[in-house]
């Protein structure tokens, strides 16, 4: 008797779920056309939520169409989505946006930060080993163990790798005892601060931020070293987006991205403003990633 | 629920496949497809899946649902065969195969068709908690990010959620709700289903065809194809010594020692619980403690080492010996409690263990352990996407690269020393077995 119950209580419920599930569907497709976008997940996803479901609703009510924001778990995801045309705007990195312009013929970078013109990465260190900051990259690195952050990403992977190859003359893998990939630039930090990795690769727009929060320990970890500068971070749009919202939507979004004035919206970035961006800016990348293998010729 | 409506969907689809491929596994070559396609780990067939469908449900339960179709045939058609099926000759003789198998056969295997499906939905809801791990929405997916962000109870809580919906399975996994479960999922799923042909029709005719080929089309932004023999060769053979051979030494290493250290924590878990010399209690605990071990997935074991330890090979290690000798030592304890013992038993419990018990259970134990032998160079090389070097790391690194080619390359070759491993081991097994 009681198994019979537990049963029927058991379908009641899966019934409700779904229900529920079908209403979601009903308002949800009842909706016009919407855009989908992503970004590259080089930072905590709750922080990645916040700065994206604002700048949705900004992008919503200043172009009229509606703006979904979809998370991704990899570089890779997200560049995979842009080409599939799952999403038709995305937030890349340098390395990333050049990937995914390479992949959809047409695509076009259409805005960057501000401080995105200038960008560099920090080379970290953790206390124990006793390095501290210097115009140049010291050769005391060899032999030590060192985290990239994702195997996609600008700051984290490829001028870091791009810099250590030109300094040292050798791959990363000779250079240090160890390598590894930490996934995004915010657990780059903290594994470097840990100890569990003596030197680390980071984006200095996160690295400055999580400062700001007070979420790093200078007594723990340190900025030994700066790279050149270089450009990095891109709005980058589809081309087909004009079939479905008309021929003037890629300016439309642009203009709105580049009239964002919203202080906290910026904040989250963290940038002072958005500026026009072109694909030729990002040349430069293309050239690094030729010139250490990421790409192929 | 995401988790356990892709592992329905997908194993319901398995099912069907499976039993279609069933009736022709005699035959070599759907053999060896389909042992390819079960020597490929869900993870990486969710990384082939992920270019071609997208981040969506369709990706999620293919990867679950094309090797379990391939483990589906193969054990539904090792059930018909040792089945006795001498009813069936009383059946009229001019009634159709199909008919003769429907109420001849079936009611015969029946049974044990519905034991092995029932494990295979727990495999399936592992897998599908991993999958979360590579970006789709299941329980994996929320553990990451909880991982990832310090948020250690909530990483906790998730797991706790996970072990109580394998461990409560025997309660609500009724017969009579079967259905209702599977329509749940396949609705649950339905919504955000949507497959672009364009994209597999790509993926298949031009990401992954190698580079060279491509190459000239790329340049000039026709997407030719041309057919460059010397250096699709050259390409390939930068390959096999640059990743594969490295990647293939490393999975190998890790895949020994996981071997020998496996053997040895299993005859050890076994002296901890087997019936005979051991008080109920802490039989209890710590039949508990290889319960838990087992039903948690060596990734999320990894991933967690990894989280303490960094990346290098003592995590993956530590969790691949934990898992597989726990699965080991389960799989063999049967045999050890059935055991009956002489009345002159040694004295004391380590003499009796060493002396007595396991000199009987020992060919059973080393089947078992050679049986896993298979499933551990497929995990060793998964790891490598947590970023061990082993070969999963390179695969991962090209899928960074959007490098699909390569990708399918890698994956073809770890499928061959899979393929290589098992039937090793299957050999060996047969000769322990007699």
């Amino acid at each position: 008797m009681t198994v019979r119950y537990l049963i029927f209580i058991i379908a009641v419920i899966f019934l409700s779920v779904l229900f529920i599930r079908f209403k979601q569907d009903e308002s949800r497709g009842a909706g016009e056309k919407k855009i989908q976008f992503t970004a590259i997940p080089d930072q905590d996803e709750s922080r990645l939520t916040e700065r994206f479901s604002q700048i949705a609703l900004y992008l919503s009510k200043e172009t009229g169409v509606e703006f979904v924001y979809i998370p991704v778990k990899s570089y890779a995801a997200s560049v995979a989505a842009f080409k599939n045309g799952e999403v038709q705007l995305a937030w890349f990195g340098g390395l990333s946006g050049v990937r995914a312009r390479r992949a959809v013929a047409g695509a076009r970078a259409i805005a960057q930060g501000e401080e995105d013109k200038q960008f560099v990465t920090y080379f970290i260190a953790n206390y124990r080993t006793g390095l501290t900051y210097s115009q140049q990259l010291s050769k005391e690195l060899e032999g030590r163990t060192f985290t990239f952050g994702s195997k996609g990403s600008t700051s984290g992977r490829l001028m870091p790798e791009y810099y250590l190859r030109k300094i040292f003359n050798r791959t990363p893998g000779k250079i240090f005892k160890r390598v590894g990939y930490s996934g995004n630039h915010s657990k780059t930090i903290a594994l470097v601060q840990s100890g569990s990795y003596e030197i680390g690769a980071v984006n200095y727009r996160v690295w400055e931020k999580e400062l700001k929060e007070g979420k790093i320990d200078l007594t723990k970890v340190s900025v030994i070293w700066k790279t050149p500068e270089y450009t990095d971070y891109n709005w980058t749009i589809r081309p087909d987006v004009t079939e479905d919202f008309g021929t003037d939507f890629i300016d439309i979004v642009q203009n709105a991205l580049l009239s964002l004035e919203n202080r906290d919206i910026l904040d989250t970035f963290p940038r002072k403003s958005f500026i026009k961006a072109d694909n030729s800016m990002y040349d430069a990348i293309l050239e690094t990633g030729l010139a250490i293998g990421i790409f192929d010729e | 629920m995401n988790t356990v409506a892709f592992a329905f969907t997908g194993v319901s689809i398995a099912i069907v496949s499976g039993s279609l491929f069933a009736p022709f596994y005699k035959y070599k070559l759907v053999r060896i497809v389909l042992t390819i396609f079960r020597s490929i780990h869900e993870i990486f067939w969710a990384f082939i899946f992920l270019p071609v469908f997208g981040l969506n449900s369709v990706t999620g339960i293919f990867a679950i649902a094309v090797p379990y179709s391939a483990i589906f045939a193969k054990r539904f058609y090792e059930i018909y065969q040792s089945t006795d099926l001498r009813a069936c000759n009383e059946l009229p003789r001019n009634s159709s195969p199909v008919l003769r198998f429907l109420f001849g056969a079936l009611p015969l295997l029946y049974e044990e068709m519905r034991e092995f499906s029932s494990y295979r939905v727990e495999c399936a809801i592992r897998s599908s908690a991993v999958l979360g791990f590579i970006g789709l929405p299941t329980l994996g997916f929320h553990l990451e990010s909880f991982f990832n962000e310090g948020k250690y109870s909530q990483a906790f809580a998730i797991l706790l959620l996970f072990y109580v919906i394998i461990g409560t399975k025997k309660y609500w996994l009724r017969r009579k709700l079967v259905p209702v479960y599977f329509l749940t999922s396949i609705i649950f799923v339905w919504g955000n289903t949507h497959v672009v042909w364009a994209n597999i029709v790509r993926f298949f005719t031009y990401d992954i065809i190698p580079w060279p080929m491509r190459r000239d089309g790329f340049i000039n932004n026709t997407k030719q194809i041309l057919w460059r023999p010397s250096e699709t060769i050259d390409w390939f053979f930068t390959l096999l010594r640059g990743e594969v051979l490295p990647g293939a030494r490393d999975t190998l290493i890790l895949t020994q020692i996981t071997f020998l250290l496996s053997g040895v924590f299993a005859i050890l878990f076994i002296g901890l619980i087997v019936r005979k010399i051991n008080k109920p209690l802490s039989r209890k605990f710590n039949r508990i403690l290889l319960l838990v071990l087992r039903s948690t997935p060596e990734y999320i074991i990894a991933y967690i080492a990894i989280q303490l330890w960094g990346p290098s090979m003592v995590p993956g290690i530590v969790a691949l010996v934990l898992h597989n000798s726990a699965v080991v030592t389960i799989l063999t304890i049967r045999n050890a409690d059935s055991l009956v013992l002489p009345l002159d038993v040694a004295k004391g419990k380590i003499n009796c263990f060493f002396f007595h018990i396991l000199p009987q259970i020992y060919s059973s134990f080393l089947g078992n352990l050679f049986y896993r032998w298979e499933v551990m160079v497929r995990e060793s090389s998964i790891l490598g996407v947590l970023g061990i070097y082993t070969l999963g790391f390179y695969i991962d690194s090209a899928i960074s690269d959007d490098r699909m080619d390569k990708v399918i390359f890698l994956i073809m070759f770890m499928s061959i020393i899979n393929i290589v491993i098992d039937s090793v081991s299957n050999k060996v097994r047969s000769v322990l077995l007699e």
